[in-house]
């Protein structure tokens, strides 16, 4: 040990790193440490040249140690441990010391951040030589997938890895897949009827030899490790035997309880008490509302009229929900978004005003599959003579939310659109705070709008009212709002508000994304492995995101993410093996005195008591490399293969050494 | 107390939260006071409470640690051995003479960017109005008089 070669090499990462720091006194210092024999200035170490110093090091001088101060492990530790294994060295004979996201970008000054340089390399140098050779760990890989959640998103995905001969379990909370997709009119900005283009990967997903649909379930429970996932679903009862049950819907027709807000037309229309959510739903089975159902809510239903009308004997009162265990390889999360909550937004009375209403009542109002059969109406069933369009509800919005949620300003135009052409001679204003309309198609598609009488107001609503102050304002809707183009306030009399509404993460994201072990963003989506390079791919190996859970998206975004996200999982489980760092822990035999106390504080139940040598052992297929039993143990005897103490205490040594 | 006195600060961060929070206050070009080196561990969880010892004992006028928010570890629990031991800790340093508010704990995700920043420029303003510790040369005096 004394006797080891290190190597240093300082990136200067272009300016991003000797633009702070002063690089060529930071590596005549390295140089002139301990154990050092070489130490090295170069722009881009991550380079091919930059990675073929430390090569030509190892071989030419006999550099036993490789310490790259650089950018954040995080980012390249791969690239420079392979770099120093094709040298012919063990890769965790090398460390990184970040002096670019910990130093260079976060320190004022110059000379300050010199000095941090230094010592956050003089750690990784006093930490190197008690560094050991690891060999990593291979394990298995289930080849199997499972998506989570069946809107667009999802679909896409399980379709895809379907397709390349993947067996894929899909899980979606809903009686039905198809998510907020199904429940669209049309889609912007080449107004493809929403359900035309979905329905057919809906029952081809439905159909498929390679996918198991589990429709009205979710998981509850996800162990095990990279590559072997232990997945627990809960399948929710249905009250309804689905291989009896043939989508007929005699049933719904004859029960009793006809008058339930129906989810899928957000309350603006009704569904039975046992109901199939819409009529191209995949799987096509029926379901029955425990709550509103009379017999299984109030115990009696005079006519149990579903249970006759059902010629194949499907209701089943007795039914169970029912638990399931998977075992798959990778995991696709699709959960999606949910509206932003309307009603937070008081000023516009949502809630209060009849003809407030949300863009997700709108888009079942414009439905020719929906409440009204299409027709655009306000409550008393009569046509609007003027709509206004408010945007950016609880969105660009610090209140609320402080992001764009990117589809409003085009499902606004689109909006506009349909409301033209449905009703012509309707004045229609958009309230807008900046027209984004980035995608392709999207300017032409808002210039087309313009030219259709379209009247575009820029700036944001301060309320809607139902006060009239003049006579054209009675007993219709005012909003009040600063013209900013004109610089003038105005009081807009119209016959309905539609309510641009953003999309907002599920409520429930947070504790998903614990169950799932990763984390979320400061906005409430999924937070991915890194925003540009890694944007469908989760900190949990083997698990991946597509479509609106990790941020709002438009369906082709939401699709190609799909597309990145099965391209993922389908390169983790095509392996038939994957590598995990040896950082896991081991126990000698000899020291451990048999106290149990690590055994109980292990989280994954990685540690076994042998009774008959009376020690505690790990289950090395088991142990993740926390290091809580290290920590825990009073004489130290569980130690973690990387994070050995003494590696932890000579970096200690070492930051503090100037 | 000298007003030039620049505290030397070890923050301990877990890797899968608070490191990637310090990450992300660096993609941000957030600026903080550079008086805090930070050591990589997996978890929270692994950082036993002879590193901090040592720390403080080897010159550290303070020590951070990092970990996930509780329910977030990427270990299922082990912020939570954190979190059980931190008390224990904090009446360890008490009893062997140290004024509290020199070792904190905290939660910063990997999001945090903005509060990995804050706590570590506020925590060193904190260490700074505490002064500089000395612990391993109040030892050394104190071993050179028993001896
Ligand atoms: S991994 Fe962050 S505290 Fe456990």
């Amino acid at each position: 040990m004394a006797d080891e070669k290190i190597a240093v090499y300082f990136c200067d990462c272009g300016t991003n790193i000797a633009g702070k720091v002063d690089v060529d006194e930071v590596v005549k210092w390295a140089a002139e440490q301990p154990n050092v024999t070489v130490a090295r200035e170069y722009k881009y170490m991550c380079s091919d040249p930059g990675q073929d110093l430390i090569k030509t090091d190892i071989k030419e001088l006999g550099v036993t140690r490789v310490v790259v101060a650089a950018c954040s492990p995080t980012m390249h530790e791969p690239t420079f441990r392979k770099a120093a294994a094709d040298g012919g060295l063990n890769p965790f004979l090398l460390q990184m010391a970040n002096v670019r996201e910990h130093c260079s970008w976060v320190t004022e000054d110059p000379v300050e951040a010199t000095e941090k340089a230094k010592r956050i390399l003089s750690a990784q140098i006093h930490r190197l030589p008690f560094n050991e050779a690891l060999q990593p760990i291979e394990v298995p890989v289930n080849p199997d997938v499972m998506v989570v959640g069946a809107g667009i998103a999802g679909i896409e995905a399980a379709l895809k890895l379907a397709d390349a001969g993947k067996k894929v379990f899909v899980v979606e909370r809903d009686p039905s897949i198809g998510g907020h997709m199904a429940m669209f009119d049309k889609t912007f900005p080449t107004l493809d009827c929403s359900a035309c283009i979905l329905t057919p990967k809906m029952s081809a997903l439905g159909k498929h030899p390679n996918i198991t649909l589990m429709a009205y379930s979710e998981v509850t429970e996800v162990s095990g490790y990279v590559g072997n996932f232990k997945v627990k679903v809960r399948k929710k009862a249905r009250y309804v035997d689905t291989d009896k049950c043939t989508g007929c819907a005699a049933c719904t027709e004859a029960c009793v309880v006809q008058k339930v807000k129906s989810e899928f037309d957000v309350g603006l229309g009704y569904r039975p008490a046992i109901y199939i959510p819409f009529p191209q739903a995949v799987p096509l089975k029926a379901t029955i509302d425990p709550a509103k159902c009379l017999t299984l809510s109030k115990g009696k239903c005079a006519k149990q009229s579903c249970v006759s009308a059902c010629g194949p004997g499907a209701i089943d009162f007795g039914q169970q929900d029912e638990q399931v265990e998977l075992d798959v390889g990778a995991i696709i999360m699709a959960t999606g978004f949910e509206l932003f909550d309307c009603e937070r937004e008081a000023r516009y009375g949502y809630g209060r005003l009849a003809n407030v209403i949300t863009s997700l009542e709108f888009e079942r109002l414009s439905n020719a599959s929906g409440p009204t059969g299409g027709h655009i109406v306000m409550k008393n069933g009569e046509a609007p003579k003027s709509v206004a369009i408010l945007h950016c509800v609880g969105s660009r919005d610090e209140n609320y939310q402080e992001f764009c949620s990117r589809v409003c300003c085009m499902y606004s135009l689109k909006f506009a659109h349909l409301i033209k052409e449905h009703l012509p001679e309707t004045e229609v204003y958009e309230l807008y705070i900046d027209m984004r309309a980035y995608g392709k198609g999207y300017e032409e598609f808002y210039k087309r709008l313009m030219d259709e009488g379209v009247h575009f107001i820029r700036g944001r609503a301060a309320e809607v009212s139902d006060v009239a102050l003049a006579p054209e304002e009675e007993g219709r809707l005012v909003v009040k709002a600063e013209d900013t183009l004109l610089g003038i306030m105005r009081r807009l009399p119209v016959d309905m508000v539609i309510l641009s509404a953003g999309l907002s993460p599920r409520r429930d994201a947070k504790e998903v994304a614990q169950t799932f072990g990763f984390g979320c963003s400061a906005n409430g989506f999924y937070l991915e492995r890194h925003p540009k390079l890694e944007p469908a791919s989760t900190m949990t190996d083997g698990v991946f995101l597509a479509g609106a859970c990790q941020y709002p998206k438009d369906i082709p975004d939401a699709v190609a993410q799909a597309g990145a996200a099965a391209a993922g999982a389908l390169t983790f489980v095509n392996n038939p093996t994957v590598k995990v760092e040896p950082t896991i822990s081991y126990i000698d035999p000899e020291k451990c005195s048999g106290c149990h106390i690590c055994v109980g504080l292990c989280p994954h139940a990685a540690i076994q008591f042998n009774a008959e040598k009376e020690v505690a052992e790990v289950i090395e297929a088991a142990c993740k490399g926390c290091g809580v039993c290290v920590a825990a143990c009073g004489s130290n005897v569980p130690q973690q293969r990387g994070y050995l103490d003494k590696q932890i205490f000579a970096e200690i040594e070492g930051a503090l050494a100037l | 107390m000298s007003t030039d006195f620049e505290p030397r600060i070890i923050g301990f961060l877990c890797r899968w939260c608070s490191y990637n929070g310090a990450d992300l206050a660096g993609t941000s070009r957030m600026k903080y006071l550079p008086n805090m080196v930070p050591i990589r561990t997996n978890c929270s969880g692994r950082v036993d409470p002879t590193h901090v010892l040592k720390a403080l004992a080897d010159g550290a006028d303070g020590v951070l640690i990092a970990g996930c928010h509780p329910g977030d570890c990427h270990y299922i629990n082990g912020n939570y051995r954190t979190a059980g031991r931190y008390p224990l800790m904090e009446k360890l340093l008490e009893q062997l003479g140290l004024e509290h508010g020199r070792v904190r704990l905290e939660w910063i995700s990997a999001a945090e960017g903005d509060k990995f920043a804050k706590t570590v420029t506020e925590f060193t303003e904190q260490i700074r109005a505490l002064g500089p510790l000395d612990w391993g040369k109040q030892f050394e005096a104190e071993e050179a008089k028993t001896a």
